[in-house]
C-alpha cells in the first residue's frame, strides 16, 4: 500500500513502477487522476478559477486514506492500492489526486478505485480554496458527492 | 488540558488555528458551549449545521466523550479530491 500527502507533483508512471514490484498475480490496474479544472460555476458566472489552495489535517488525513484503502481491500480482492493527494497551491491543469488499484480481475479494480475516490471526497480532511478573478472563496461541499458515497453504503447493507 | 484545532474556513473566521483549554469537558457539546461564549463569531461558527468534529484524529459526534489530553478538531465539510 502506498499512501502519500505531498506538495510535489506525481507522474502516472509511478503506478506501474510500484505495481510491478508487487508480483505477477496482478491482472488489472485501474487509475483515477483528479485535476484542477478551470471551470465557471454557472453559465453566467464570469469568475474564473486562477488557482486552488488545498489545506489538510496532517496526521488525520493519512490515517483516513489508509483506512479507505483497508476498507476497499476488505470489500474487494485487491492486491495493492496507491493513493496520492497533493496539498498547497495548484493551478488549472495540475494533478490533485491519484487513486490506483491492482487486482487479479478488472471488476474488483474498477469498484475498489471508485469506492476509494467517492469516499475520499466526503471523509478525507482536505479543503479547497479557490482564487478567482473576483477574489478567494472556500469551496462548498456538494450534496452529489454525498449521494455517490451513500450508494456504496446502501450496497454494503445489501451484501450483508 | 484539551488541545483544540480549527481548519479551513473556521480557522479564518476565528482568526486562530488552535487553542489550549485547561478546563475539563465531559463531551464535545460541552466544549462547544464554552467556545460559543467567546464572542459573536464563535457563536456563529459553532451554530453552523455542517460543523464536523474529530477527536484524536477520528471522526466524532457532538455527544462524544472527552478526556484530559484529547485533541479536538473542528472543520467544515471536506472538499478534497
Amino acid at each position: 500500500m502506498l499512501i502519500k500527502v505531498q506538495h510535489e507533483d506525481f507522474e502516472l508512471s509511478l503506478v506501474s513502477d510500484y505495481f510491478k514490484q508487487c508480483g505477477t498475480e496482478i491482472g488489472a490496474v485501474v487509475t483515477f487522476t483528479g485535476l484542477v479544472r478551470d471551470f465557471q460555476h454557472q453559465p453566467d458566472d464570469k469568475e474564473r478559477v486562477e488557482a486552488l489552495t488545498l489545506e489538510h489535517y496532517p496526521g488525520m488525513t493519512e490515517s483516513v486514506l489508509t483506512q479507505l484503502a483497508e476498507d476497499a481491500k476488505s470489500r474487494w480482492t485487491l492486491n495493492e492500492v496507491v493513493i496520492i493527494h497533493r496539498v498547497g497551491t495548484l493551478y488549472p491543469g495540475d494533478n490533485i489526486v491519484l487513486v490506483a488499484t491492482a487486482s487479479a480481475h478488472r471488476q474488483d479494480a474498477f469498484n475498489g478505485c471508485q469506492f476509494i475516490m467517492d469516499s475520499l471526497k466526503t471523509t478525507a480532511p482536505f479543503w479547497k480554496k479557490e482564487q478567482t478573478s473576483h477574489g478567494a472563496r472556500w469551496v462548498d461541499a456538494k450534496q452529489s458527492d454525498q449521494s455517490e458515497v451513500d450508494k456504496w453504503l446502501t450496497q454494503s447493507a445489501k451484501e450483508c | 488540558m484539551i488541545n483544540v484545532l480549527f481548519f479551513a474556513k473556521y480557522r479564518e473566521q476565528l482568526n486562530t488555528d488552535s487553542l489550549q483549554l485547561d478546563a475539563d469537558f465531559s463531551s464535545v457539546e460541552s466544549l462547544i458551549d464554552v467556545l460559543k461564549t467567546k464572542g459573536d463569531t464563535w457563536q456563529q461558527v459553532f451554530s453552523q449545521s455542517g460543523l464536523m468534529v474529530a477527536v484524536n484524529q477520528q471522526m466524532a459526534k457532538l455527544n462524544s466523550a472527552l478526556k484530559d489530553g484529547d485533541e479536538v478538531a473542528f472543520f467544515p465539510p471536506v472538499t478534497g479530491g
